[in-house]
């Protein structure tokens, strides 16, 4: 789960991190009241789940409140990357002497938290970790022990030559380290990580992921969700307990299993179609479940052909064809539907199914041909 | 032959008593699995199904039993603490089915099953299944088939859906092995391939990967540094889009990194075949056996 920087610098705020105050508006006169609240120039800064906000105009000074009220409505409302900005956040412009990085990720090679840390910062990491990976300090954290002060103190002097500053930023790490466990990330980010001409170390800016398999132990943290900052199909599917990523095809695809729906998009553009959607209605058999990856499906315009690939182990393939069966008795497709189940409970599956109109497919390559036929128009395969 | 389980192995169920784990535990037992014992805290002295004697501990269930294989069906937030329990009592092979396991659970979890000298297989896996022999886990026993071919795979159903295909056109299996969809995981492929390698039994083996990380590139180098018996491979996640992490907690592109394209490439440049639809499976393990 993504959260917004300003909800990131709460977080570092509380175990310690130094970062610059600042408040989040949702009207530009909101922007207004605070930039006067600060009686100094600030930053309007957009939040939302998107990388690169700067080079969108996402991120703007302003000198008086006028300014910040002006550059607000410029940014309330824009779209970057395809995301509505509903909230910015206004905080105290800091003179920045140096940019440098710091980060924590969970690595799936070593196995372990390993941090990042390059005295270049304010741009992309993945870049600098192409272009000059010299300029970056890799250390992996044995959980444990966490990180150790000597440890971090290296990480320190990689970043500045400068005694105090190194101590200053060994200091940050450790606390960083902290939040990062502390709130189950996978990834914690500050980027920049600045010097200010007085010589303060001062973290800028604030990113962090949050292990969604966390989110169950740590109700605190849910409850940072934000749903006006994701598609409106994809919070009705997890509300529902679907896992959905809409595309941009016609082909709406409901599949059991994670591999196998990557498969049957795969095998739809195998077969010259475009998959509309990635969806996994779990391994547990639900007949609401359908239900709710049908209305979903449907919902979305662009769907012309609907293709259902159930392999049944846990799952009851006659649970999916009374999911089928029910969902389609309340709101009738508009668009054709193939079906293709397979395994356990099959045959009384297909017998549901045909007593209610439809018909059931067992071979996958079948029946994905045939969604993609109807979906492009031409005739069934 | 077959790898990692067979007729000796003598299980433990974690979470026995729990709605997925007694469903399952029954499948096992109808499979012929030597099911020993089961652990759920505090129903200790009761008896799963009238057969199976239910302990509170791991180690007590070890100790009367002699069992030297575990898996796991307990929730999420306890899963981590069960796996290390196992570990913990000399358990040798640990299965992890729970999916949702935090992975920063699986940071302190890997480094302590390494140090009891265990193998853990998952988290967030179908578990594995030498077809006639033994099953833990919770692949259908019945899309599998004794025959000369090994299966490891990152995922459940498409598993089972190459299976399915193996099976139909007569092609059975040694041992069907699901490492899970996480990030942090306790056996990889190459684990899995080293041990198919020196399995006699197995004459070719077929590779089930996705999007994200670099487990599949790893296991291309070892194909082509290690491995004597033909190794036919397949990605899932052609179509994914980066950055959105596909149902598995794992099967996520990061930047240009764990792209399928780059994992097929691997495979081509380590002379696997690559299998572009899961039916392609068929012919070419056919054509290698």
């Amino acid at each position: 789960m993504n959260i917004h920087e300003y909800q990131a610098k709460e977080i570092f705020r509380r175990h310690g991190i130094p970062v610059p105050p600042g408040e989040v508006a949702t009207t530009p006169e909101d922007a207004e009241r605070i930039a006067r609240s600060f009686g100094t120039t600030v930053v309007v800064k957009a939040q939302v789940h998107a990388g690169g906000r700067g080079k969108a105009g996402g991120v703007k000074l302003a000198k008086t409140p006028a300014d910040a009220k002006a550059v607000a409505s410029q940014i309330l409302g824009m779209q970057i990357k395809g995301l509505t900005v509903q909230r910015v956040l206004v905080t105290p412009a800091a003179d920045i002497a140096t940019e440098a990085y710091a980060g924590i990720i969970v690595d799936r090679a070593s196995k372990r938290a390993v941090f990042m840390v390059s005295p270049a910062g304010g741009i992309d990491i993945e870049e600098v970790a192409a272009k000059t990976p010299e300029k970056i300090l890799r250390l992996p954290v044995d959980p444990r022990y966490g990180l150790l002060g000597f440890e971090a103190l290296r990480m320190g002097f990689f970043l500045y030559p400068d005694v105090k500053q190194a101590r200053a930023a060994a200091k940050i790490l450790q606390q960083l380290y902290a939040a990062f466990t502390a709130s189950g990330a996978s990834l914690a980010e500050i980027n920049p990580l600045v010097t200010t001409p007085a010589g303060e170390v001062l973290a800028l800016d604030a990113k962090m992921v949050i292990d969604d398999n966390e989110l169950d132990r740590r109700p605190e943290l849910a409850a940072l969700r934000d749903d006006s900052a994701e598609a409106p199909s994809e919070v009705a599917a997890r509300k529902a307990n679907l896992t959905f990523i809409k595309l941009d095809g016609n082909v709406g695809c409901v599949v059991n299993g994670a591999g196998l729906a990557m498969a049957t998009m795969d095998l739809v553009k195998y077969y010259g179609g475009e998959p509309a959607n990635f969806l996994d209605i779990g391994g547990s058999s639900n007949p609401e479940k359908v239900v709710n990856a049908l209305r979903i499906i449907t919902a979305d315009p662009n769907v012309k052909a609907i293709l259902f690939n159930i392999f049944g182990g846990i799952t009851r393939t006659d649970d999916v064809a009374n999911g089928i069966v029910t969902a389609t008795r309340s709101n009738p497709l508009t668009v054709p539907i193939v079906i293709r189940l397979t395994g356990t409970n099959e045959e009384i599956a297909v017998k549901i199914l045909q007593e209610h109109g439809f018909s059931a497919m067992t071979d996958m390559d079948e029946a994905v041909q045939r969604a993609v036929a109807l979906a492009t128009g031409g005739k069934a395969a | 032959m077959s790898i990692f389980i067979d007729q000796s192995t003598k299980l433990i169920v974690q979470g026995i008593t729990g709605r997925d784990g007694s469903f399952h535990t029954k499948q096992m037992i109808e499979y012929g699995t030597c099911v020993v014992a089961g652990v759920t805290p505090g129903k200790g002295g009761q008896t799963f199904e009238g057969t199976v004697p239910i302990f509170n501990t791991v180690a007590d269930a070890v100790a009367a039993t002699g069992a030297n294989t575990s898996v796991i069906y307990v929730p999420p937030p306890f899963a981590a603490d069960a796996i290390m329990e196992a570990a913990a009592a000399g358990v040798s092979l640990i299965v992890c089915i729970t999916e949702g396991v935090p992975v920063l659970d699986m940071t302190r979890v890997y480094p302590y099953v390494q140090e009891n000298g265990a193998r853990l297989i998952g988290p967030n896996c179908p578990g594995l299944i030498s077809p006639g022999k033994s099953k833990v886990g919770i692949i259908p026993g019945r899309i599998c088939t004794p025959g000369p071919v090994g299966l490891v795979s990152r995922s459940g159903t498409l598993t089972y859906e190459v299976v399915y295909h193996l099976t139909r056109a007569g092609m059975g299996q040694t041992t069907c092995v699901g490492i899970g969809g996480d990030p942090i995981n306790g056996t990889n492929f190459i684990d899995c391939l080293a041990a198919f390698e020196r399995d006699p039994d197995t004459k070719v083996i077929a590779m089930i990967g996705e999007i994200g990380g670099t487990d599949e590139q790893n296991a291309a180098q070892f194909v082509k540094e290690h491995m004597t018996k033909p190794v036919v491979g397949f990605i899932a996640g052609q179509t994914a889009p980066p950055g959105r992490r596909m149902g598995h907690a794992g099967a996520i592109i990061s930047g240009s990194t764990g792209t399928a394209a780059e994992k097929i490439q691997a495979f081509k440049e380590a002379g696997m075949a690559v299998a572009q639809r899961p039916v392609d499976f068929v012919s070419l393990v056919r054509e290698r056996l």
